[in-house]
């Protein structure tokens, strides 16, 4: 990867008076990626994305655009477009006016802009609505417009900032298949936001996950799933189950440890600093752990385990089962695989759990509660 | 300095001296007014004399203040009187106003909304002149008819009431139907439901949420009335209101107590104003 | 029952209504219109023509006084705009929270005072004793008096002055509703401040351009305090040639007639407006 990344944040900080919204964010992202920023909401994101937009002035640090500092570029000038939240079509234009307008400023004369309007709108699906006010479009297109106004200029990076927040849960599916779909067509580096995992698990090359100003981990959508590298992105990417307990053995890989309660687990370390008497957070994914009525069949798993169905949550193919662990009392998440096997579970029930320690999952404790 | 985009600091600072200058100018005319009605000279302009009170309470001729000088004070009842009944008359035509334009759907009802608002962009001197020609037509005939003499149909108080009554209603009306549109029909429904008859409903629910409407357009319509000067210079007889009063003197030139006497307006209105903001806060 | 009493209702509702606009709107405009149509021939004795309207256009007095009349009324209007527009942008758009609510209220001040209090305001202050001129004077600017009373540039500024809050006040409605995100597309697309303002701001904000300009227009068109005050002699407005018809001439018939073409022109203009920017009576008036 000799090639000059498309966007490239070094060490970019913004501070409001005290509060330091990005701290020190350093990152890189090659041509023609789809390029997520995923975190809750008020995680400095959006302030993220507003100064590579140029719409705010970083306190600190450079932001290379293909290799050149753009700090002082003014956004108008910037080799940048944004699709807005609310995608800011402008009312008071026609279509084709909203999609012509970047090159108007430019200065494109009125032949070109028509035939590259005419052939944007076709490229995103839209062909023959150029005079066709923006009200009479649907959600989706609307969006797609938006999209085609920022293609048009063909950007080096187009930002994203939370475009499909505003539409329903039907279309928001679609939308994202759409999306990965036109950002591989113009082969045009995005970069999006969202606090929405599902969009930047589904729509990326890569994700960051942002917390509190600072990128706790970058990858691909697989490694953030499996090998979250911290326990803010183990909680938040995806579901997990979380014990608190403390390390009372190590044996290579394996950390064994018991929560207060006195249900022991096994699991493989994902941080620094365990060491034995360390109070540590243990996540596991709800489909990590096997349901069987004979406790026969998951004895070998390394966690194991009896508990009493509390409530089965039927959602087809993603069903859950509220298990409360006899040893701990408390309530676990777990799949419900749709195999049959379970069909006739019924609340109150006992059945046996089991886990393998590679899918558990250990970090430092943040507080202290069960240390001593 | 558009939002979220930089601008150059010379513009910024252009832009905020710009704005600066606009609000002294909307505040020197007031200011000097006001300043000027303590000084110690007959004339409500420089050079500066010195500080008085005299024009608001001296008692020796040429320094006559307000509180002394009669046909001030009268005209201030006069207005004061004037204002009262268009009040009154204005916020009850409105409130029937609102009742018919929000609840009711008829045949005619955009052509009469449009009527309702025409005395908005009629010249306000068209409004006297119209109402002082038809008013003396009418009185001609009656006179001729009947032998009779109809003085309240020529210019004066009443003349004058009616020529600001008939676009002060216009305001009230605006006022008041938009209380009524946020009103929550239901309301009204659940207090028949409880036995209330129609006009106890409206009664005891709806007049009762659309009182500050009714307090603001009051407030309005007495402000409006004091200040109007057009509509009551064409039907205005021998009873002058203040505005009247001071626009013949000004044409005269005047000692500073034009100053004091607008500087009192100042004060009132400004408490006047204050009350029906205050009225509003409440009403949210 | 129920819909006996509502007709009732009704009919006790539009009652007000039907008297209010009936006698004092309606029929007297109409009375006026026929006087103006009426001519006198003797002592009380008149013939239906058009002789009112004949003398309005054969006397270059007063059509040329109509003519300046209206087009210092739209010189005024044009400039209260292009005053007005940046203030209410910067109130709009660039305050927040509590300034905006203050400089908003502080548009408002001068107008809780009467317009003629506001015109004595600025006869002080432009007379030839006046602050202005005495201020030039300390300046060592001018070497006497100077009297800035009594021509049309005092006439401006005092139309330009009355007539600010009723065009800062829907600009500001106006441009607080355009969405930030707006301009901020705009200029991430490429455009500058200045193309931004032609195509997305003006374009929004059209709607109170143009209620704003029609009551201030009409409002300078039928002023009468501020010319008579602050103009000169020659500087004559249309409404004072009415007044002189009906109370000093008592020619009620020419001022019926003086009247009506005053009337015709700002309903002309208001009618033009609307047209033009394709809005309706009804909004554009919900917007002041």
């Amino acid at each position: 990867m000799s090639q000059v990344p498309d966007l490239e944040c070094r060490a970019i900080s913004k501070s409001f008076d005290e509060f330091k919204a990005v701290k020190d964010v350093s990152f890189s992202v090659p041509q023609g990626t789809f390029f997520s920023i995923l975190g809750p909401s008020g995680c400095g994101k959006t302030t993220l994305l507003r100064m590579i937009a140029g719409f705010q002035k970083p306190t600190g640090g450079d932001l290379l655009i293909k290799g050149r500092s753009v700090l002082e570029v003014p956004p108008n000038k910037r080799p940048v477009s944004m699709v807005f939240q609310h995608l800011a079509l402008f009312p008071m234009m026609n279509i084709g006016a909203n999609v012509g307008f970047g090159l108007r400023q430019r200065g494109v004369n009125r032949a070109d802009t028509k035939r590259q309007v005419e052939r944007v709108l076709e490229r995103v699906g839209l062909a023959g609505v150029a005079d066709r006010p923006v009200n009479s479009l649907s959600g989706g297109q609307k969006q797609r417009v938006a999209i085609a106004r920022c293609m048009v200029l063909e950007p080096d990076v187009l930002l994203l900032d939370e475009p499909l927040g505003a539409l329903d849960l039907k279309l928001r599916e679609h939308m994202k298949v759409e999306l990965k779909q036109l950002q591989s067509e113009f082969n045009t580096t995005f970069v999006y936001i969202t606090h929405d995992q599902s969009e930047a698990l589904v729509m990326s090359d890569q994700i960051a996950v942002m917390n509190h100003g600072v990128f706790e981990q970058v990858g691909i959508a697989k490694e953030l799933y499996y090998e979250p590298e911290t326990a803010f992105v183990a909680g938040f990417v995806g579901e997990a189950n979380r014990f608190s307990a403390r390390i009372d053995s190590i044996d290579g890989g394996i950390l064994g440890m018991v929560t207060p309660e006195g249900r022991t687990l096994r699991g493989i370390g994902a941080g620094q600093g365990l060491a034995t008497g360390t109070t540590v957070d243990v996540f596991v994914r709800p489909e990590a752990v096997r349901l069987s009525r004979r406790h026969a069949d998951l004895s070998a798993m390394g966690n194991s385990g009896q508990g009493q169905v509390r409530n089965i949550l039927f959602n087809g193919a993603n069903s859950q089962l509220i298990l409360r662990d006899q040893t701990t009392g408390a309530d676990m998440n777990v799949a419900l695989p749709q195999t049959g096997e379970f069909r006739d579970l019924a609340q109150g029930d006992t059945v046996h759990f089991g886990w393998e320690p590679q899918q558990t999952r250990v970090y430092p404790g943040a507080g202290g509660r069960h240390g001593n | 300095m558009i939002v979220g985009i930089p601008q150059s600091g010379a513009f910024r600072w252009t832009y905020r001296a710009y704005v600066t200058l606009f609000f002294i100018y909307l505040a020197l005319p007031l200011i000097t007014v006001c300043v000027f009605a303590f000084n110690d000279s007959v004339f409500p302009s420089l050079p500066w004399e010195g500080f008085t009170w005299a024009w608001f309470f001296g008692t020796e001729a040429p320094y006559i203040g307000v509180f002394h000088e009669r046909p001030i004070l009268r005209s201030i009842v006069t207005s004061a009187i004037v204002a009262f009944w268009v009040s009154v008359l204005s916020v009850i035509v409105g409130t029937t106003n609102a009742f018919l334009f929000v609840r009711y759907e008829f045949r005619g009802k955009g052509l009469l909304y449009i009527l309702m608002l025409l005395p908005l962009i009629i010249p306000g001197i068209i409004l006297g002149i119209s109402i002082l020609v038809f008013s003396s037509t009418v009185a001609n005939t009656l006179e001729d008819a009947t032998g009779l003499w109809f003085d309240g149909l020529r210019p004066g108080l009443i003349l004058v009431v009616l020529g600001q009554f008939s676009f002060i209603t216009t305001f009230a009306t605006l006022v008041i139907s938009a209380r009524l549109q946020k009103f929550d029909p239901s309301l009204e429904e659940a207090a028949l439901n409880l036995g209330a008859t129609p006009w106890g409903a409206v009664r005891a629910v709806t007049l009762p949420f659309l009182y500050p409407a009714m307090a603001a357009a009051g407030v309005v319509a007495v402000l409006m009335s004091f200040e109007n000067f057009n509509t009551t210079l064409m039907l205005v007889g021998s009873d002058a209101p203040l505005t009247i009063t001071m626009f013949d003197r000004l044409k005269l030139g005047s000692t500073p107590v034009l100053n004091a006497v607008s500087l009192l307006l100042m004060v009132a209105s400004a408490v006047l104003g204050l009350a029906s903001l205050l009225l509003q806060k409440r009403r949210e | 029952m129920g819909t006996d009493r509502t007709r009732l209702g009704f009919w006790l509702l539009i009652a007000p209504l039907a008297v209010w606009l009936l006698a004092l709107i309606v029929l007297p405009h109409v009375g006026m219109f026929l006087v103006s149509l009426r001519e006198r021939v003797g002592v009380r004795e008149y013939e239906t023509s058009l002789a009112n309207y004949a003398v309005f256009f054969n006397e270059p007095l007063y059509w040329n006084t109509f003519a300046r009349t209206a087009y210092m009324s739209i010189s005024a209007t044009a400039l209260t705009l292009l005053i007005g527009f940046p203030i209410a942008y910067y109130i709009a758009k660039l305050t927040r929270g509590r300034t905006k609510t203050t400089l908003f209220l502080m548009c408002l001040i001068p107008f809780w005072v009467s317009e003629l209090v506001r015109t004595f305001g600025w006869m002080i202050l432009l007379r030839e004793t006046g602050i202005f001129s005495g201020l030039l004077q300390y300046l060592g600017l001018v070497g006497g008096p100077v009297e800035m009373l009594y021509n049309d540039a005092a006439i401006m500024t005092g139309l330009v002055y009355t007539s600010m809050l009723f065009m800062v006040v829907p600009l500001v409605t106006t441009l607080d509703s355009l969405d930030d995100s707006l301009i901020e597309a705009g200029y991430d697309l490429g455009a500058s401040g200045f193309a931004i303002l032609r195509e997305i701001v003006i374009p929004h904000a059209m709607p109170g351009i143009v209620s704003g300009c029609i009551v201030v227009f009409m409002l300078s068109l039928g002023n009468y305090l501020t010319p008579i005050l602050l103009g000169g002699k020659d500087s004559l407005w249309f409404t004072g040639l009415i007044y002189d018809q009906f109370i000093t001439r008592f020619n009620w018939e020419l001022g019926s007639a003086f009247g009506f073409l005053l009337l015709g022109l700002s309903s002309l203009i208001v009618f033009l407006g609307l047209k033009l920017s394709g809005q309706s009576l009804g909004k554009t008036m919900a917007q002041t």
